[in-house]
């Protein structure tokens, strides 16, 4: 049990250290263009493996499941401009249908 | 456009514009949260163990990889650094999002803790920049819903059944989804996605979990043909 806690804290100290790192290390001062270009590309860039990652992997492994319909169907959704929680349920609904079937 | 930058600029974004933007995400947060909870029951944490670990965690990545390797008898320092890998995206995200928190070193790095997946994506302005208050704001409702979820799976949540039934899992994927179309709208982003697609895809089969997108974000030095 001892162990549990002892994970517990560590990972704790962990995440909260990654999550400062960042902040602590931009900011408060001007930044040169090429760091303000390659800044402004981290978010489309994450966003894009954040994606790819939760639909398509799993503990390790590219697994192709009900996910990949659920995350099309949202996608189709917000292409004829539904709003982001109707494409939201679209994606849930459609992914356990899938499932269902 | 001209009318959409001014109504922006009467309208400054507020901490409730940012918690209603997270509620939607308080559901399926909740949801992995209960599912932490009846996890961590399968591996005998008790009842105090995992409610605190959410407390002071707060990264269902992280506590689930951490729980995992520990529960399959992989010790203490295997399983931090599998929650470490796990969260490492947090250096390239907490990079970009630097410069649009307030304050010094220390401020800018307690207001960071703000940062969870979805919130930072909500956040996002283009052009590198964050708002604040959004961030902070939609991170509420995800909090709310992570506690409470692991309170309610530690305490029976198996009633619940696989959470995967209810294609939750593929919540937020989408979700990201419609926050990168937006960020597509510069065509300059475009190489920049399938770059960081092709990495992804590339390393999920042979990396280990969460290393494929922290690479992802090398997909971002794409931007130095702009500067």
């Amino acid at each position: 049990m001892s162990e549990v806690w002892l994970a517990i804290g560590v990972t704790a100290v962990v995440a909260a250290v990654l999550k400062a790192i960042g902040p602590a290390a931009v900011g408060g001062r001007e930044l040169s263009p090429r760091a303000t270009a390659v800044i402004a590309m981290l978010a489309p860039a994450l966003l894009t493996g954040l994606i790819v990652a939760d639909t398509f992997g799993a503990e390790g492994t590219l697994e192709l499941d009900a996910r990949i319909v659920g995350v099309a169907a949202a996608g189709v959704a917000l292409a004829l401009r539904a709003p982001m929680l109707v494409a939201l349920a679209v994606a849930a609904v459609s992914t356990a249908l899938v499932r269902a079937l | 456009m001209d009318g959409d930058a001014s109504t922006s600029a009467a309208h400054p974004e507020s901490f409730r514009d940012g918690v209603r933007a997270g509620l939607p995400l308080a559901l399926p947060t909740l949801v992995v949260g209960v599912s932490f909870g009846v996890f961590t029951q399968s591996i005998g944490w008790g009842t105090v163990a995992p409610i605190v670990c959410s407390l002071v965690v707060f990264s269902g990545s992280a506590q689930f990889a951490m729980s995992s390797v520990l529960g399959g008898g992989g010790g203490v320092a295997p399983a931090v650094l599998a929650a470490a890998l796990v969260n490492a995206r947090f250096l390239p995200m907490g990079l970009a999002l630097g410069p649009s928190l307030h304050g010094g070193r220390l401020r800018r790095a307690i207001e960071g803790q703000a940062m969870v997946d979805a919130s930072w994506a909500i956040a996002v302005r283009g052009e590198g920049q964050f708002s604040r208050p959004i961030l902070i704001g939609a991170t509420l409702p995800q909090w709310a819903g992570w506690q409470l979820g692991t309170v309610l799976g530690v305490l029976g949540g198996d009633a619940l059944g696989d959470p995967d039934r209810y294609g939750l899992d593929a919540v937020f994927p989408a979700f990201f989804l419609a926050l990168l179309a937006v960020e597509l709208r510069n065509r300059r982003a475009i190489p920049v996605a399938l770059l960081a697609a092709a990495i992804t895809l590339a390393l999920v089969p042979v990396a280990p979990v969460g290393l494929p997108v922290v690479a992802a974000a090398a997909a971002a030095l794409l931007g130095l043909r702009d500067a």
